[in-house]
């Protein structure tokens, strides 16, 4: 199993980058996650890993990026409930990569 | 002697079988045959009738995880983990009625 | 026009309690995934497959996931479709107040009329 290391913490990954541990998860390895990415967090970057966070707190998945798109427009507004405002921030797919940096697992379906 | 079940007893003949065989004893509901000490279904009158015979246990982390801890029949006992060991170890003899 | 006949009827029929088995998990994977394809999907809950949307499930002591708070997440997946058969529901004392999402309870005359239906029945 690979691992990350983030201040001196050690945390264990899938292989394709996914927090194995959900729990693990903190703003500091997000960043981490993020900068291999080659995704520079913003506040607007937080604002969807928080709601992410808060999706699979509430429902218990990673929701897909039709079902995110719809459920940000309607708790941020329909200029952030959008695929290119998304894709924007996270160039490989907001959904994929976002909830990797958000530290949950791969959205069901994702393909 | 000691009777495990861990089916439904709606779903299921387990529960059933180990009813119409067992002479008595110790009975305790596991997984999904927990479902079978919730007052209210159908299979009430069946298990109020096996209480006469048996002294029924149905296993607390199990009643938790499907909702059924609440309304419980009268006269079933709630073991965790360490009863249901403590109900093995007492007993010369177990059958699980997979 | 073209469009509206690709659509299918998709019905997805659960009988298994949460836990004790794989099924109810699996079913709910499957109808996540088809949800992107745009069909129209019904979900019908019958037998033990009734305690799937039993309210108040706490999985910690048996150290494994709670997915009953998913059954809630249907609903922004336009899946609105959920179908309890009556009968089930009263053989085991429970009422639509115990269950955690909106559902429509039917007997199982209309339950059986709606299978019928159905392009595809897809049965747990």
């Amino acid at each position: 199993m690979p691992n990350i290391e983030v201040n001196g913490k050690s945390y264990e990954t899938d292989e394709e980058g996914y927090l194995v541990n959900l729990a693990d998860w903190n703003r500091d390895v997000a960043d981490y996650i993020a900068k291999a990415e080659s995704v520079n967090m913003t506040d607007q970057h937080w604002e969807v890993v928080d709601f992410l966070r808060g999706y699979y707190d509430e429902y218990q998945i990673a929701p897909a990026v039709r079902v995110l798109t719809k459920a940000i427009g309607k708790k941020l507004g329909p200029e952030k409930g959008n695929s290119q405002y998304l894709y924007e921030l996270f160039p490989y797919g907001p959904a994929k990569q976002a909830c990797k940096i958000a530290g949950l697992p791969k959205p069901t379906g994702c393909v | 002697m000691l009777h495990i079940v861990n089916k439904s007893p709606l779903g299921h003949a387990a529960l059933d079988s180990c009813l119409r065989v067992a002479q008595g004893g110790d009975l305790l509901l596991i997984e999904d045959a927990v479902y079978a000490a919730s007052a209210g279904t159908l299979f009430e009158p069946l298990m109020r009738d096996a209480l006469k015979r048996f002294k029924v246990y149905a296993l607390q982390p199990d009643l938790e995880a499907r909702g059924v801890a609440v309304h419980l029949i009268e006269g079933i006992a709630v073991v965790d983990y360490g009863g249901f060991v403590d109900l093995v170890a007492r007993n010369k003899t177990c059958q699980s009625w997979l | 026009m073209s469009e509206e006949s690709s659509i299918k009827k998709f019905m997805f029929v659960n009988r298994k309690p949460p836990y004790g088995t794989v099924y109810a998990l699996e079913a709910l994977e499957v109808v996540l995934i088809t949800a992107a394809f745009d069909q129209d999907v019904s979900l019908v809950f019958l037998d033990d497959g009734v305690y799937q949307l039993r309210k108040g499930q706490q999985t910690k002591g048996i150290e494994t996931k709670n997915f009953s708070p998913t059954y809630r997440a249907l609903d922004g997946y336009d899946i609105e479709k959920l179908y309890v058969e009556k009968e089930s529901l009263e053989a085991r004392g429970l009422t639509e107040d115990d269950l955690l999402v909106d559902v429509m309870v039917l007997d199982r005359a209309a339950l059986g009329a709606l299978m019928d239906q159905q392009d595809v029945v897809l049965s747990f």
